[in-house]
């Protein structure tokens, strides 16, 4: 289980993990768990779109990643932002499903693209997950005042002078970042749930960002080792294991803080400021 | 005149026997998906909306392993869902947000794992492809009455929920002064919602669902003051997208010399969505010319 090419897939599987838990920690904070799945689906086209072409996958993520984000910002201009999203990623994805039609060859490439190919990661997609790892770490590092800020409250954000739109586009810019990188060898899916669930019981457990955003990651990088393991063991497919157990941590959570009493204190960051200004 | 209707019409689109049935799937589907989908616009519930299209990927491969009709299965696994997402949705809008993502990315595993085991047990790989991406014309002319009866369930329920689902969506509490019971009103529509998203879902497919569900709903609220108006406006969207939809996939056909038609799920989500663009900008030039009347008017009466 830890030998030869099994290694590349625990260094993957950790380096995903990591930037997941990081990002996840904002997705959940800003309660933006729909653009978190748009994203990487929205992505998928265009993979669909370089394999018709016969170009780099990558190129093609990337492209449609920005497509992503600049079509939920657009349409996010004078519509609720949930709207946006999902008329953003159904455009994308009909795109994908006319670039799919036109050859019938790859059946196998969309599933693992959907659902990960974990399995099988070479030495140069590990040093390249790695380097765009950094990178955005780096890009979170330096925008983390504003994006933590406009988080909490948009309001708070704005006395401090940072534009709700700019704390917006940063984030999603950093979400499509992640997403990219990991489509290809984690699939859309997990890239989601990882994002989703271990943040989510992280700030159901801690009121404090920092403590949150450790304990996010560590819970995200204890799930993909399991995850990996039991996919080893069973020969199912990795997502799979990932999304049950996303649910199961989070579950626990939830049970475990609703016998805490709730003072304002300990209310998550995620459910502070409810009534955060929603443009009509 | 012949040579034009023939260039509208691709040959055999009135005489193939999938048209009709497809027609009518889509206009009934389109009906059923704006009744609910304005409510879901106002409520801002597209999230739920969509993990509900989502799982029914799930819904749609069990029905493949098992060797029921997908139908059943997009209800069976909508309704379970539904259950899951307002099992754990209590506190709030953020976390609501949360717990339809847990739902969703455990659900999608289990689809995952569902589409496994159809290609190891049966090796058709084409399932993922044909439960995530469905068409019209593969909906069996037997399937009918099941869907002339869902839509009727939709539309009688939204009828019935139309008043306490208004007044909850403006606000919880005013709904509450006025006797409402909010909470069952939104388990109500929860279960219109579910239907709704199986007949789209069987329609154009399990992920792009929410097409027909956002989209002519997105549209028509942009439109329409009144909340009934809105869906009427939706429902003309939604069937007018689906028939054009049929129409172009037809005529499709002609356009490339491999004689490859395109995939009409993928018209019926380019229709609406360019529909959603053009009122969009159409509305925000309106805005922005009654801005500067509005300017002007003050300057010269000063």
């Amino acid at each position: 289980m830890f030998s030869g090419f099994m290694v590349n897939t625990w260094l993957a599987g950790t380096v995903i993990a990591i930037l997941a838990g990081v990002v996840g920690f904002f997705v959940v904070a800003r309660g933006a768990s729909f653009a978190a799945h748009a994203l990487p689906v929205g992505a998928f086209p265009g993979a669909a779109a370089a394999l018709l072409l016969g170009t780099s996958t990558l190129g093609g993520l990337v492209i449609f990643t920005a497509l992503g984000v600049a079509g939920i910002t657009w349409l996010g201009r004078r519509a609720r932002r949930d709207i946006a999203t999902a008329l953003a990623l159904v455009a994308l994805l009909g795109l994908g499903e006319l670039f799919l039609s036109m050859t019938s060859e790859y059946a196998p490439e969309v599933e693992s693209l959907l659902f990960g190919q974990i399995l099988g990661v070479t030495s140069s997609e590990v040093a390249y997950l790695v380097f765009l790892a950094t990178l955005c770490m780096v890009a979170v590092g330096v925008a983390f005042r504003p994006l933590l800020l406009t988080s909490v409250d948009e309001g708070l954000g704005q006395a401090l002078g940072i534009a709700p739109r700019r704390g917006d586009l940063i984030f999603l810019a950093v979400l499509g970042l992640a997403t990219a990188m990991a489509v290809p060898i984690v699939g859309t899916l997990l890239v989601f749930t990882l994002m989703v669930g271990p943040a989510g019981a992280a700030q159901l457990l801690s009121p404090r960002p920092t403590v949150a955003l450790v304990l996010s990651t560590a819970i995200a990088i204890t799930t993909v080792w399991s995850a990996i393991a039991l996919s080893y063991r069973s020969g199912w497919p990795v997502g799979f294991f990932v999304g049950g157990i996303a649910a199961l941590v989070y579950v626990t959570a939830r049970l475990v803080t609703a016998e805490r009493s709730r003072s304002p204190r300990d209310t998550p960051i995620s459910q502070r400021g409810q009534d955060r200004h929603e443009s009509p | 005149m012949s040579a034009l209707i023939h260039a509208l019409f691709a040959r055999g689109l009135f005489s193939t026997a999938t048209v009709p049935t497809a027609a009518i799937v889509g206009a009934l589907a389109a009906v059923s998906a704006s009744a609910a989908g304005v409510f879901t616009v106002m409520r801002g519930q597209s999230f739920a909306g969509h993990a509900l299209g989502d799982m029914s990927a799930a819904g749609g491969s069990a029905a493949f392993l098992v060797g029921v009709s997908p139908l059943a299965g997009f209800i069976g696994i909508g309704a379970v869902t539904a259950g899951a997402i307002s099992a754990f949705a209590s506190r709030g809008r953020r976390a609501r947000d949360v717990s339809t993502g847990i739902v969703l990315g455990a659900g999608l595993g289990l689809a995952g794992l569902l589409l496994y085991l159809d290609t190891t047990r049966s090796s058709t790989t084409g399932a993922a492809v044909s439960v995530m991406f469905g068409s019209m014309f593969a909906v069996a002319s037997s399937t009918l009455p099941a869907v002339a009866a869902a839509t009727g369930f939709v539309l009688v329920c939204v009828a019935a929920l139309y008043r306490p689902l208004l007044l909850s969506s403006a606000s919880g509490e005013l709904a509450a002064v006025q006797g409402v019971r909010v909470k069952l009103a939104e388990a109500g529509f929860l279960g219109v919602l579910v239907v709704a998203v199986a007949l789209s879902a069987l329609t154009v497919g399990a992920v792009l669902a929410t097409a027909l569900l956002i989209g002519p709903a997105a549209t028509a609220v942009r439109v329409a003051r009144r909340p009934g108006l809105a869906i009427v406006v939706a429902a003309a969207i939604g069937i007018g997208s689906t028939w054009v939809a049929i129409v172009l996939a037809y005529d499709s056909y002609y356009w490339s010399s491999s004689h490859a038609a395109w995939p009409v799920s993928f018209f019926v989500v380019g229709v609406i969505f360019v529909t959603y663009v053009a009122v969009e900008i159409l509305s925000s030039v309106r805005s922005r010319r009654a801005k500067y009347r509005r300017a002007r008017s003050v300057r010269s009466t000063r």
